[in-house]
């Protein structure tokens, strides 16, 4: 069965490249963006109930999300989702486009506090502590909830100013010498170092677009996070760049808390070791990677991984 | 050394990012005040801008005028029996009857101050009156006649009295007629007809925008005549037929640039070309009209190939499918649909023209002209260097003249841009 | 014959001719329902005779009624008495025009005689003359054309083609008045900055500390080249170039960084019309306010501090001039600012920057092409801008950077030696041109610049 307003290409994309790009682009979630009116029926007809099927919960929970809504202007773009997100493990947020997982994503750094119609309800706490709190900087949260986008932005400045961009403005390096420690440190943590380590001078802009991706890994593992929210960090990228960043997301995951928005369940089911399915706003279900993709509990998630949602 | 593992370590950077969280947050504050300060900077000085010529120019919309009882003098006005329109005293009459009212005031330099309170357009006002209806002669009749402009400033307070009697134009006598006179009513002010319907004077009561009006309306109707065909025609070719050349890209540049280039070296241009070559007359609206449509060419030029531009490929395509040539493709399609785009471009370049006078003084529309021009040789002048002239009259009263002046034409140039907002807003239409 | 009866004239001829022009087409084939064997439709048969009625005669007349003046003040000239027929150029000059403002009834400087009167009798019959040949010329080129055209009409022939070929031509002319436009300007103002090289040495005018033009005045007086020194303007027009580069750089700038990332939907709403409207203020109104107003100001202020500053302040110019600019580079950095992607923004406040660390790192290094790029618009404006400072500084040729003072600049010293009498001989006035030269070659250089700077930012990042 066709979603109205989707192509059949579009759906068998999802299934086989591990790399395709999501039409949207969950950089700037636009705030308009309503559901076709097809997909809200879609779910009253199948008579299924908006409970989260699965578990929520997961030992050691690093970051706990309890009934976040999140509107954009009139758009109810986020109904009640609850998650934790364990240290060190990496969730996959998965689901169709517009199901609200980028914007989850983007609720967990406050980065929704730039868009001036968003407004986010619900509680979410890192380490026991409300991240939406009057008394939390997001400047503080920010530099310890890292960020990686869809596409790789490097600024335009040099390779080691863009690793080097985070330790200074946060003064994290009392030193230059301190300062090239973290930026040497952060591009081998990237497997960046290799390639670049004769020209950290040039502009990150002239980087290939693989590469590019990495410096933004590396720019960002240099302010030292313990969370990196990773928002389809391959959907720009060739399959073989792509399989380089999800070696790249394995080593980390021993360090930091990751949490990857993506739109290929092959790479979800690569990386992480637990899966959130969104659908319109709401979170379906939420279990072990293997047990989603091999005995999934709700009807919704079922059409998802077997091709029927795009 | 970022081994994350070590909960040590992340606690370490969180000390360290919290320990300039305050200072950041001050930088972050005083940036943001800086950028609030500098846009009420703009936004403050046009209220002060506004405010100002409001404060000075609004009085200029009403004339204080003395009511007096004329006594239409056949002895004075006729003393031959005829009456003789060109040489007859009528600045007598209205002096006269302002004399009878004070007939205390005897000696001759009183009573020349005393005369000084009536406007010269008085005897103007007489001479009209009998000319309309000749039976006046040897009636009495209450007329309003304009006071003189020290006055005018005095009633309305422009004139500080308490100021020392040498400091300021009006003397103590003249201050004490002029409150005799409120006092009986005989002062009133009314809607100031004369700045509407006069050209420029050098007494200020009698100065009106009409002329400068009328310059700047005839030197429109050329700018736009020329302007708005050329540029449109220009824009298509430069849209829809020219190669994408070396020629092309020169011409876009040139475009740009002329866009950017000095009012004041068109004003050159137009004296070179138009008056010393051409041998056009000085001072008239035909030049000044056709140096501002050279002006205004590159806005209208660049904002009709932006409207052209939006026209979606599709219905070009769609046109010619259908085996219209390129020709009919242009006139019947992108035309009509880019014609609001080139519309509202044209009146925001036409509102640059209106505002315009640096140009206009080099081609000599700086004469200090009282007939009102009627036509687009006749020697003119415009609104903008009218202002110009105005302010540069010591007089106190040519000051509130000019803010009124200023006040016409920022009205016209809001008017103007309001139509251009409300063409875009009706015709747009979304593809 | 009037002019305007002359083209209400052909107006009416061109009508016919299309009207004959399309009935004709349409009587070869054989009535309207056969008009599928014409080549184009019937109304281009008339468009194409009405377009030979009417272009060749238009050209006709134009060349005609710019050519009208020279040749019938040449013929006046020519029947003159010898004596005035050598007088020196300026004189002659002076009698033309006397000529020809008896002849059109205006007032005339100098009493009228005879010989004067006879010319002017002569100057009127002349142009009637003249204005009958070219009413029979027009008229009779007008109906030939008609007349060539409507003979030529077959069914086969390419009407359409040939109408929207002669359509192209006058696109490609309306195009090509803006280059015609620069042509003049370059030329005019060569031309007689060239003439005025002649009289004073180019380096002379270029390194000359002192500026003087009045004392050539009179022609008798020798040694009036020395004082053509236009180092103080250039200084002039500097000093208050960079007061107004002072205040509208940082104030536009932060404007454009206030509206791009902190003010609310609502205020920016508000804000950008408002300064739009600053934007379209006449310069004179700014002039006047300078004048008037701002100039008082700083001087009590100045004296209130003990600073001596004259009552034509090169500062209450510049300030004045910084505010009139102000929208012009708030609305350049604006658009240089959201030119860099959102992208950028988005990884800086990632990384737990704040909104200013990533204005100030992030955003501005990225955007600076195109920022510089509309300072340099922003400094041809102010070099360029006349109204202001010619009411509100001063005629005073100083050589000093001291705000306080007063200064000249070349577009007040071009208004000054242009505006009122002149001679187009005189150097005084040539001066002018020379003048223009520099200030257009300035601006020229920096609005290429500037804008090239601009565009290929934007390019840059699309």
């Amino acid at each position: 069965m066709t979603m109205p307003g989707m192509s059949e290409a579009e759906v068998t994309h999802a299934q086989q490249a591990p790399t395709d790009v999501e039409p949207e682009r969950p950089s700037a979630p636009p705030p308009r963006r309503a559901a076709p009116h097809g997909e809200r029926q879609h779910v009253r007809v199948s008579g299924l109930s908006d409970e989260t099927v699965g578990d929520i919960h997961c030992d050691n929970p690093f970051m706990v999300a309890r009934n976040v809504n999140v509107h954009y202007g009139e758009n109810h773009a986020i109904q009640d989702v609850s998650l934790d997100i364990g240290k060190e493990q990496v969730i996959a947020l998965i689901g169709p486009s517009g199901c609200g997982k980028s914007t989850f994503l983007r609720c967990l750094n406050r980065m929704n506090d730039s868009i001036e119609s968003a407004r986010v309800t619900g509680s979410i706490s890192l380490d026991g502590q409300d991240i939406y709190s009057r008394d939390l900087d997001p400047v503080a949260l920010r530099a310890r909830v890292g960020m990686v986008f869809q596409k790789p932005n490097p600024f335009p400045k040099s390779i080691y100013d863009n690793v080097a961009y985070g330790p200074r403005i946060h003064g994290l390096a009392a030193d230059r010498a301190e300062l090239d420690d973290i930026v040497h440190t952060s591009l081998e943590r990237a497997g960046l170092l290799q390639e670049v380590k004769d020209r950290l001078d040039e502009p990150g802009t002239g980087l290939s677009g693989g590469q590019q991706q990495r410096l933004c890994i590396a720019r960002t593992i240099a302010v030292n996070p313990e969370v990196i929210l990773m928002d389809e960090p391959c959907s720009a990228l060739d399959p073989i760049a792509t399989a380089r960043i999800e070696d790249l997301m394995d080593e980390l995951s021993r360090d930091y808390a990751i949490v990857i928005v993506t739109h290929s369940m092959q790479q979800a089911a690569r990386v992480s070791r637990r899966v959130a399915y969104f659908h319109l706003g709401r979170l379906v279900e939420v279990d072990d990677t293997d047990r989603i993709f091999t005995n999934p509990q709700h009807k919704l998630t079922e059409d998802y991984i077997t091709g029927r949602i795009g | 050394m970022s081994s994350a593992d070590d909960p040590s370590a992340h606690s370490a950077t969180r000390r360290k990012v919290e320990a300039g969280l305050a200072r950041r947050r001050l930088r972050e504050r005083l940036f943001k005040g800086f950028g609030l300060a500098a846009t009420a900077v703009g936004i403050l000085f046009l209220c002060v801008f506004v405010y100002t010529l409001v404060a000075q120019g609004a009085s200029a919309f009403r004339q204080t005028e003395l009511q007096l009882d004329v006594h239409f003098d056949r002895d004075v006005l006729a003393p031959d029996g005829e009456l003789d329109l060109e040489y007859a005293d009528f600045d007598a009459i209205p002096r006269d009857a302002l004399r009878a009212m004070f007939p205390d005031v005897t000696s001759r330099g009183d009573r020349r101050e005393l005369n000084r309170l009536i406007s010269i357009a008085a005897g103007f006002q007489i001479r009209d009156m009998l000319v309309d209806d000749p039976s006046l002669l040897g009636e009495t009749r209450t007329v309003r006649v304009p006071a003189a402009a020290n006055v005018d400033m005095l009633v309305k307070g422009h004139i500080d009295r308490a100021l020392d009697e040498a400091l300021r134009p009006v003397s103590d006598r003249q201050v004490q007629w002029i409150e005799a006179l409120q006092a009986n009513g005989r002062i009133e002010q009314h809607f100031n007809t004369a700045l509407f319907t006069n050209g420029d004077s050098r007494e200020p009561e009698l100065a009106g925008i009409r002329g400068a009006l009328m310059g700047s309306l005839y030197m429109l109707l050329v700018t736009v005549v020329l302007a708005f065909p050329i540029g449109v025609a220009a824009a298509i070719y430069l849209e829809e037929f020219a190669p994408r050349s070396r020629w092309s890209d020169l011409i876009e540049v040139n475009i740009n640039n002329l866009a950017a280039v000095p009012s004041i070296v068109f004003g050159l241009l137009g004296l070179a070309v138009f008056i010393n070559w051409m041998a056009l007359p000085r001072s008239a609206p035909l030049v000044g009209g056709l140096v501002l449509s050279l002006l205004t060419l590159p806005v209208i030029i660049i904002a009709s190939r932006a409207a052209i531009q939006s026209v979606p490929p599709s219905i070009r395509e769609a046109a010619l499918g259908l085996g219209a040539s390129r020709m009919q493709v242009v006139f019947h399609h992108v035309l009509p649909l880019a014609l609001p785009g080139m519309l509202t471009g044209t009146i925001i370049g036409m509102s640059r023209a209106l505002g315009e006078s640096a140009p206009l003084l080099m081609i000599g529309m700086v004469a200090f002209i009282v007939d009102v021009p009627g036509g687009f040789t006749d020697p003119a002048t415009a609104l903008p260097v009218q202002i110009y002239l105005w302010a540069d009259s010591p007089e106190r009263a040519f000051a509130e003249r000019t803010s009124a002046a200023i006040l016409v034409l920022l009205g016209f140039l809001l008017v103007m841009n309001l139509a251009a907002v409300i063409i875009r807003k009706r015709m747009e239409r979304k593809w | 014959m009037q002019n305007t009866t002359l083209i209400l004239l052909l107006a009416g001829m061109a009508a016919a001719a299309f009207y004959l022009g399309r009935s004709r087409s349409l009587a070869l084939v054989g009535g309207v329902s056969n008009s599928a064997m014409l080549h184009s439709l019937p109304g281009y048969y008339g468009y194409f005779t009405a377009v030979w009625c009417l272009l060749p005669a238009l050209a006709v007349m134009l060349v005609w009624v710019l050519a009208e003046p020279r040749v019938v003040i040449a013929l006046v000239v020519d029947g003159l008495a010898e004596s005035q027929k050598n007088l020196s150029a300026g004189e002659l000059n002076l009698l033309v025009n006397n000529i020809r403002n008896l002849a059109a009834g205006d007032a005339v400087s100098g009493s009228v005689d005879a010989s004067l009167q006879a010319a002017a009798d002569r100057y009127n019959a002349l142009v009637g003359v003249s204005r009958w040949m070219l009413a029979g010329l027009v008229l009779g080129i007008a109906t030939l054309g008609a007349l060539s055209a409507w003979r030529r009409i077959r069914p086969d022939l390419r009407a359409r083609n040939r109408v929207e070929r002669v359509i192209e031509y006058l696109l490609i002319a309306a195009s090509s008045i803006a280059i015609l436009t620069t042509i003049g300007i370059v030329l005019s103002v060569l031309f007689e900055a060239l003439r005025f090289f002649q009289k004073v040495p180019f380096t002379e005018f270029l390194f000359g500390l002192n500026w003087s033009p009045q004392t050539a005045i009179r022609a008798d007086q020798v040694g009036s080249s020395g004082s053509f020194g236009a180092v103080p303007l250039f200084a002039g027009t500097l000093l208050i170039t960079v007061i107004a580069m002072c205040v509208a750089v940082p104030v536009g700038l932060m404007t454009a960084i206030y509206l791009a990332e902190y003010s609310s939907n609502r205020v920016r709403a508000i804000a950008k019309p408002l300064l739009e409207i600053l934007a379209g203020i006449p310069t004179v109104v700014y002039g006047f306010f300078a004048a008037l107003t701002v100039a008082p100001w700083v001087r009590r202020t100045g004296e209130a501090l003990g600073i001596e500053v004259a009552s034509e302040s090169a500062l209450a110019a510049g300030l004045v001039m910084g505010i009139m600019i102000i929208p012009l580079v708030s609305s350049l950095s604006d658009d240089a600012i959201h030119a860099v992607p959102s992208s950028m923004r988005d990884g800086a406040l990632g990384l737990g920057s704040t909104r200013s660390e990533t204005m100030t790192r992030v955003i501005l290094p990225a955007a600076l092409p195109g920022i510089v790029g509309g300072i340099l618009l922003a400094v041809s404006r102010a070099i360029g801008e006349t109204m202001i400072v010619v009411m509100a500084a001063g005629l005073a040729a100083n050589l000093t950077a001291n705000p306080f003072e007063a200064v000249t600049t070349v577009t007040v010293q071009i208004v000054t030696l242009l505006v009122g009498d002149q001679e187009f001989d005189s150097a005084k006035t040539l001066a002018a041109f020379a003048l223009g030269l520099v200030l257009f070659v300035m601006t020229l250089c920096l609005n290429v610049v500037g804008l090239s700077v601009v565009r290929k930012y934007r390019e840059q990042y699309e």
